[in-house]
């Protein structure tokens, strides 16, 4: 099994550089042989992470604990070793450890846990961008709820529609999470999800970012963000929603505050176009920025 | 003389069809029970190696082909149908190894066979309701079964809500009678297991041999006991919302439906109010069964006996107030999931109680490694990691990052597939003798336990890393990046399938070489009632109630 997950961890790596070689460094999705979360892009997936990784230093120990004593069990008292049992049966300060121990345990992770709990429904500021998610079968509305709301369908990306898209980069625009029309934020804000459905339960889930909240017909659930980085996220819907439930993935564009403010300024009223004009400026760093390197 | 002739209980024996189809006998009905399970795991379990082949790699694969042999659909259309007809497929498998292979096995076979040999009565309280707790169950198959290929939505067969059918999407997600049929086929088996419950009850607490008081009982007893209770206290809850999903379906009500006042999260909590202690049902029998088995092979008697009876009774209670940890994403308040998060890891106490008491049990023991035992020692460490990884769950603000991934799935098949499958398998290995009277091949046991053990890890090991990374459950179709684990995990499957054919094997085997077992195969540490017994047992036991001291 070591060797395994040895060969996997390679695999892993290199998979990892590939990404990085090819320019995609930025988009933020799943990996090859990923052995643990997508790498965080906010500060509160951080905090989930760290979190995982602390309970981690039980849960390994506890599990590795039960395997030596039951590997201690199988040497040392198989009947060849010990032909004559001990009819012990009770031994109350043992039985009193193994109760307040766990207890301890239990509290030494419930405490970091209600931290990282509330933290989530802390946001650090109040909302600068609100933003409302709609599920559909099978696909997202966008709705920005600025001062000229406006709203916009984000649905699965087809390999048809790749080339007329410009994202005919599969490294930076994977199959089935890839979109037609990502949500676009800008980097470093707080941003506020208003979450709804219209017709059976879906949920708007975001790795990177540590967030999900279940998109349920008739209510409004809430939860925020505050990307760190500009980049692409992706994500997929989380609940059963039928057939296509696979093909509904959430793309989030992180940009820089000053291309938000142009995309929003054309986007109000021509969508498209606003994409494309982002898509350009955004490659053009890109290439400005690798011909730096 | 003719008086004595007629009171010679040979001639009570039924013969033939009767004998089974009309058996108020515990341990005919036990058997049916198991054999049931048998069929019902098979198909389950075929339907789950389906949804493996589909997953191995990227792409769809098997099911729109056979969504073109089964409903001769085309084109475009079988590639709908085929993704509907995976939700299907998922949705089966949950429900048939829930309600018609795991808890037929452990409560209707297990339970039914030797929770009243072990506790000295003749039979169950209740036979002639024993005998309808059974036969409700196969119509309700046939029910299920039969919603596979009747339509639901629009271009689709077979019940595509999971096995949770959350509203609206199996109220007006689906308005075929497919939906229709599997709430019907869950009322008759939720019937069939409130009547077996209530059976149990009434006779543990009535039909006890004298001297066998309450804290005397075999641990598999109380484990039945506690599990009735749950049966008893969450299945009417299960009916009631079902009923609620079904009026909403056809007669116009609108409990589920937000347009008219309704709450779809309403069915959330009633169906967990009911999921949660099913979970329980689920293992806790499998628990009794584990702690029988750890003591015969170590040759000592159960470390902590209290503490193990009275752990699963807190289990047993406090899974009942613990549901809404499987709703942290649907909008609870801070303070409801602050308090279901603070609930939930109370359970984690009880059930290291449970696990540390069975390894002091083979403490300072004799233990010899004979099948029952391999699956138990199996079950222990397999059980201890989907308990870790539950621990991890409870905590909202990282479930958070995990929920409806296959971290979930990964968590609740290291605890059920390879907790309460496993205890089945030990306890199918241990009783058998008992039950057949033939001793089966201990060669075949063993490579049915490795293959099997071998095969459950890789499938839903990997599992872990796939939803860490972020691969949502239920998904007929997955981002290229998440190929490596799922390939493995497929490979994992085929390898348990072979596991399933050994145990067919060994069964067939057994019964055709007809070695004789003896009454106790297990030697000085078998210490329950049931080893004093011939093997297999005679048609009634306990004329003469045992004495316990």
């Amino acid at each position: 099994m070591r060797k395994f997950l040895a060969s996997a961890k390679f695999l892993a790596g290199t998979a990892a550089s590939a990404v990085l070689f090819s320019g995609a460094a930025r988009a933020d999705q799943p990996r090859e042989w990923e052995v643990t979360f997508q790498a965080p892009a906010t500060d509160m997936m951080r905090q989930i992470e760290r979190f995982g990784n602390y309970t981690m230093w039980f849960i390994v120990p506890i599990t590795v604990l039960v395997l030596v004593l039951l590997l201690v069990c199988i040497v040392k008292f198989r009947a060849s070793a010990n032909p004559v049992p001990s009819k012990t049966s009770h031994n109350t300060l043992i039985e009193v450890i193994w109760t307040v121990g766990p207890v301890i345990v239990l509290l030494l992770i419930a405490i970091p846990s209600f931290q990282l709990l509330t933290a989530q429904y802390t946001p650090p500021e109040e909302a600068k961008l609100t933003v409302k998610a709609t599920g559909n079968q099978w696909n997202w509305d966008y709705e920005y709820q600025v001062d000229k709301t406006f709203s916009f369908n984000s649905a699965v990306l087809q390999d048809g529609d790749r080339a007329r898209a410009g994202k005919e980069d599969r490294a930076l625009y994977p199959r089935l999470l890839a979109v037609d029309n990502e949500l676009v934020v800008p980097v470093n804000t707080t941003t506020r999800v208003l979450i709804t459905a219209t017709d059976v339960i879906h949920s708007f889930a975001v790795p990177s970012f540590g967030i999900k909240m279940d998109a349920v017909p008739g209510r409004t659930n809430e939860t925020w963000f505050k990307a760190e980085k500009e980049g692409l996220y992706y994500g997929q819907c989380s609940q059963l929603c039928g057939k296509d439930h696979a093909f509904m993935p959430i793309a989030v564009r992180v940009v820089s505050d000053a291309q938000f403010k142009t995309w929003l300024e054309t986007a109000k009223t021509d969508v498209p176009a606003a994409n494309k004009a982002l898509m350009a400026e955004i490659d053009g760093t890109n290439k400005v920025a690798a011909a730096g390197n | 003389m003719a008086e004595a002739a007629a009171h010679d209980h040979d001639d009570h024996r039924p013969h033939g069809w009767v004998r089974w189809v009309y058996s108020t006998n515990h341990k005919d009905i036990g058997t049916l029970y198991l054999i049931f399970a048998i069929m019902a795991g098979i198909i389950g379990g075929a339907l789950s190696v389906a949804i493996r082949m589909e997953l191995q790699e990227p792409g769809i694969q098997i099911f729109s082909g056979l969504a073109q042999m089964v409903y001769g659909m085309q084109g475009d259309a079988a590639i709908d149908g085929g993704k509907s007809m995976y939700n299907a497929f998922g949705a089966a498998h949950g429900l048939i190894m829930i309600f018609f292979m795991v808890m037929p096995a452990l409560i209707g076979g297990f339970a039914n066979w030797m929770v009243p040999i072990m506790i000295g009565a003749p039979d169950m309280a209740f036979p002639r309701m024993n005998n309808i707790s059974f036969w409700l169950l196969p119509p309700a198959f046939i029910l299920l079964l039969s919603s596979m290929f009747v339509p639901s939505a629009p271009g689709a067969f077979g019940v595509g809500g999971g096995w949770t059918i959350y509203p609206p999407l199996s109220t007006s997600g689906q308005p075929g009678p497919a939906m229709d049929l599997a709430i019907l086929s869950i009322h008759i088996a939720g019937a069939s297991s409130i009547l077996g419950a209530i059976n149990f009850i009434t006779t543990i607490f009535n039909m006890r041999a004298p001297g066998m008081t309450l804290h005397k009982m075999p641990l598999f007893a109380w484990a039945v006991l506690i599990t009735a209770f749950l049966l008893l206290l969450s299945l009417p809850v299960l009916a009631g919302a079902i009923t609620m999903l079904l009026t909403d379906r056809n007669f116009g009500t609108a409990f589920f439906v937000p347009d008219q006042g309704g709450d779809p999260l309403l069915f959330q909590h009633l169906f967990w109010f009911f999921g949660h202690p099913e979970v329980y049902i689920l293992i806790l029998p499998g628990f009794g069964i584990i702690s029988h088995i750890v003591s015969t092979f170590s040759k000592k008697p159960v470390f902590g006996y209290l503490g193990m009876a009275y752990a699963m009774v807190a289990i047993g209670a406090v899974g009942f107030i613990v549901w809404a940890h499987h709703m942290y994403t649907t909008g609870l308040s801070l303070d409801t999931q602050r308090y279901f998060v603070f609930a939930t890891m109370v359970i984690a106490v009880p059930t290291g109680v449970k696990i540390f008491s069975w390894i002091a049990t083979m403490w300072g023991g004799s233990i010899s490694f004979k099948p029952p035992m391999l699956w138990a020692l199996g079950f222990i460490f397999l059980f201890t990691i989907g308990g870790v990884t539950g621990v991890q769950l409870a905590n909202a603000g990282l479930d958070r990052s995990l929920h409806d991934t296959y971290f979930v799935i990964a968590h609740f098949h290291y605890v059920l597939s390879l907790g309460a499958v496993f205890a089945i398998f030990a306890g199918w290995y241990y009783w058998f003798p008992k039950m057949t009277g033939y001793m089966y091949s201990p060669v075949i046991a063993n490579t049915h336990f490795w293959v099997t053990f071998v095969g459950v890890n890789l499938i839903f090991f990997p599992q872990h890393f796939l939803g860490l990374a972020g691969m949502p459950r239920r998904t007929v179709d997955y981002p290229d990046a998440f190929a490596g684990w799922n390939m493995i995990s497929s490979y994992g499957s085929y390898i348990a399938a072979v596991g399933v054919a050994i145990f067919l094997y060994g069964v067939f085997e057994a019964f055709q070489k007809k070695r004789v077992a003896g009454a106790n195969p297990w030697g000085e540490g078998a210490t329950t009632l049931e080893w004093q017994l011939p093997s297999p047992p005679p048609f009634h036991q306990w004329e003469q109630l045992p004495k316990i001291k």
